[in-house]
């Protein structure tokens, strides 16, 4: 009875927007049903985000009670996640399709290595813009045929290129910093479009595009299909290999629109740039509901998760506390998060449907 | 299904050869050639007694594999610096990836018998040994900023001076302060790595000397030395203080990063000091064109100066300007304020 209520919950979980409530055969609300479940996890995200805000509030009323000090703030707090938030949304395919991608750090410094040298830089904007989509997207498809064809593990093998992507960065640039030149590119960081920051407007496309490519597209549903069991997806006809390479060219190529967006940011690139971005991306994954063994993960989750990370390195600025402390808050709101959802929500669906059987069998 | 097939052919064709002409197109683009080769840093060694040439004399060299632009420059420096002396043979050995690794390359060097060793160790505590052993052997050590624990371990250390750069950087801030007329400035730090006894040291020097001048840091963030880095803790501190009156930024590297989210969050009221010295800091301090008005350097024209003391203490001369017979044991660079004045003299300096 409940096992066949998970599956159906499952299959609905599969073929659903994780915003749209459930439609079709009747059923119990949403908010008992499994199908609802990443919709509270977004919505526990959105509590904790409001509940940063309260804490910045109330820590900082001098702040909080200027307007547009206060739009100026989460305008701040978009920017700074904008660039680790197109990673998260690339990390995110590659993790629910069964992978997982250590390379995205050391990507983003190699294409905004490759993008600023002095020769790339001849080439204007559009000569960067395409040099870094290409960087990332070409490390990627290494990444994805090393995995899918060469049988290495992902973790092996993307660790391998975080070693080996740094080192070319450091060959490109001969461990210098270089500056960009180009205004459109640095202007990126700084113009606005109808009052939106132009890198915030990045980061809701590339969320969007990601959004409808996982759920409303057949690529989408068959990275869920690889990363929940590969073996049966491979007999429903998929070509897993060739999937796994294209998740990981796929996070390579935001990779490469991420270390547009940070050479903008910083108006240049170091090949120690984008440290430990990986970890960062996996862990706003994490805590925005991705399933680590793949199989179950939201686009608008990780994205949430970037968000907590970013508002939480913001209010510690604000309130002038070391970062030692926020990074100990960090590490503990990962534990938190996903103790919270294992525990909390299936323990509470289970206890809920478990309650009814038992009325149920009474009545 | 043999039409699908040379479809597929035709389509693989067209990736392969689209990839290729890609990666052509690409390789193309990794020159950074223009780019100017780091001017050495060369004392000047024109007059005076210590420059007519002695005995002629062999210096090994030994420094770290260059991760940091500031360790590219130290072996630069080094180089040209010899390369001023004609009777200077510079034996250079790569120290490699770690402290292991540059104990076994310092070894292959002593067993060469140099007249004298200068070294920039990985770490200063786990050569200390090595200083030892060379010393034992008759060969003099030059310690190159890493301080050896073990005074008998070398012959000369020279560093520089990271307290100082905290208090250099206190101290140009107080004034201009005091000129504005600031009772109460509103003061603010973004550090490197928070971690590194430098980063610390630096952080006291500058705590230190504000406190002698009544000010304090109002608020602190440590970025990581990359410029990402620094643009992030910049713009967080800069939506914390929504007035500033003055910031040190410990590196200028992480810097450019700094200064980009200034000009990103269009703030001009306050005067910024950066740190180490590099050529872009400098030749904005000259140009006068942002908040950054000074720097406090940590020059790596010590290097330079380690070669040519070296030499000396080989030849068993003094410094022709002290009245020692022989060069001294200890040498802390000061850390010089690069302001708008004399960012000419110290352009050539920076790296």
């Amino acid at each position: 009875m409940e096992a066949a209520g998970g599956q159906a919950g499952r299959q609905v979980e599969l073929t659903q927007a994780p915003e749209a409530p459930p439609s079709g055969p009747p059923r119990r609300s949403w908010w008992r049903d499994e199908a609802g479940e990443p919709v509270r996890r977004n919505l526990g995200l959105v509590v904790v985000l409001a509940a940063l805000f309260g804490i910045g509030a109330v820590t900082k009323p001098d702040l909080y009670s200027d307007g547009g000090w206060v739009v100026d703030n989460i305008f701040t707090i978009l920017k700074q996640a904008s660039a680790i938030g197109v990673i998260t949304v690339g990390v995110t395919f590659v993790i629910i399709g069964g992978g997982i991608d250590l390379s995205v750090g050391a990507i983003v410094a190699l294409a905004g290595v490759w993008s600023t040298t002095v020769a790339t830089q001849e080439y204007g904007a559009g000569g960067m813009i395409f040099t870094a989509l290409v960087v990332g997207l070409g490390v990627g498809l290494v990444n994805g045929v090393l995995i899918a064809y060469g049988r290495l593990v992902p973790f092996i093998a993307t660790l391998a290129m975080l070693v080996a992507a740094r080192g070319l960065a450091a060959q490109i640039s001969n461990k210098q910093t270089q500056v960009s030149t180009n205004s459109v590119i640095n202007g990126i960081a700084s113009r606005d479009v109808l009052g939106i920051p132009e890198l915030v407007i990045i980061l809701a496309v590339v969320v969007a595009a990601g959004w409808v490519l996982l759920n409303r597209t057949t690529f989408g549903r068959r990275t869920v299909a690889v990363g929940g069991n590969p073996e049966a997806a491979r007999l429903a006809g998929i070509n897993v290999r060739l999937h796994t390479v294209l998740l990981y060219a796929l996070s390579g190529l935001c990779c490469g629109i991420g270390a547009i967006m940070l050479t903008a940011q910083a108006t240049s690139a170091q090949a120690a740039m984008a440290n430990l971005y990986e970890l960062d991306a996996i862990a706003a994954a994490i805590i925005g509901g991705t399933l680590l063994s793949g199989g179950r993960g939201t686009i608008i989750g990780a994205l949430f998760g970037v968000l907590v990370f970013s508002t939480i390195t913001n209010l510690f600025a604000i309130n002038n506390l070391s970062t030692e402390v926020q990074n100990m808050v960090k590490g503990g709101i990962i534990v938190a998060a996903v103790l919270v959802q294992q525990v909390q929500f299936k323990s509470m669906s289970q206890f809920l449907s478990r309650n009814q059987i038992i009325a149920r069998s009474k009545s | 299904m043999a039409h699908a097939g040379s479809d597929l052919t035709r389509r693989r064709l067209l990736l392969g050869s689209a990839a290729v002409g890609a990666g052509a197109l690409l390789t193309a683009c990794t020159s950074n050639e223009k780019e100017t080769p780091n001017t050495a840093q060369t004392g000047a060694n024109q007059a005076g007694a210590n420059a007519s040439p002695g005995k002629r004399v062999v210096i090994g060299f030994s420094a770290p594999a260059q991760d940091h632009g500031w360790i590219a420059a130290i072996t630069n420096n080094a180089k040209a610096q010899a390369a001023t002396y004609s009777d200077v043979e510079l034996k250079t050995v790569e120290a490699g990836a770690d402290a292991a690794a540059q104990r076994a390359a310092l070894a292959t060097l002593l067993a060469q018998k140099p007249d004298i060793i200068v070294v920039l160790p990985h770490d200063g505590k786990e050569l200390n040994s090595f200083g030892l052993e060379a010393m034992q052997a008759g060969v003099p050590v030059v310690n190159l900023d890493r301080a050896f624990p073990d005074a008998l371990a070398y012959r000369l250390q020279i560093k520089g001076d990271n307290y100082g750069m905290g208090v250099a950087a206190a101290n140009f801030i107080a004034a201009q302060m005091k000129a504005k007329g600031v009772s109460n400035p509103i003061i603010a730090e973004i550090a490197g790595i928070d971690s590194l006894e430098l980063t610390q040291e630096r952080t006291k020097g500058f705590n230190d000397t504000l406190a002698q001048h009544g000010m304090r840091v109002a608020n602190r963030r440590a970025a990581e030395f990359t410029i990402d880095s620094g643009q992030r803790e910049a713009a967080n501190l800069l939506q914390a203080l929504p007035k500033i009156d003055a910031l040190w930024n410990h590196d200028d590297d992480q810097g450019v990063g700094v200064l980009a989210a200034i000009n990103q969050a269009n703030r001009k009221e306050f005067i910024m000091v950066g740190g180490a010295g590099s050529k872009a800091a400098i030749e904005a301090i000259q140009a006068d064109n942002t908040v950054l008005k000074a720097t406090v350097t940590y020059s790596p024209s010590m290097a330079s100066s380690a070669i040519s003391l070296a030499r000396l203490i080989a030849q068993g001369r003094g410094m022709s300007d002290l009245a020692e017979l022989q060069v001294p044991k200890e040498i802390i660079l000061a850390s010089e304020t690069v302001t708008k004045e004399n960012a000419s003299a110290y352009l050539p300096l920076g790296f």
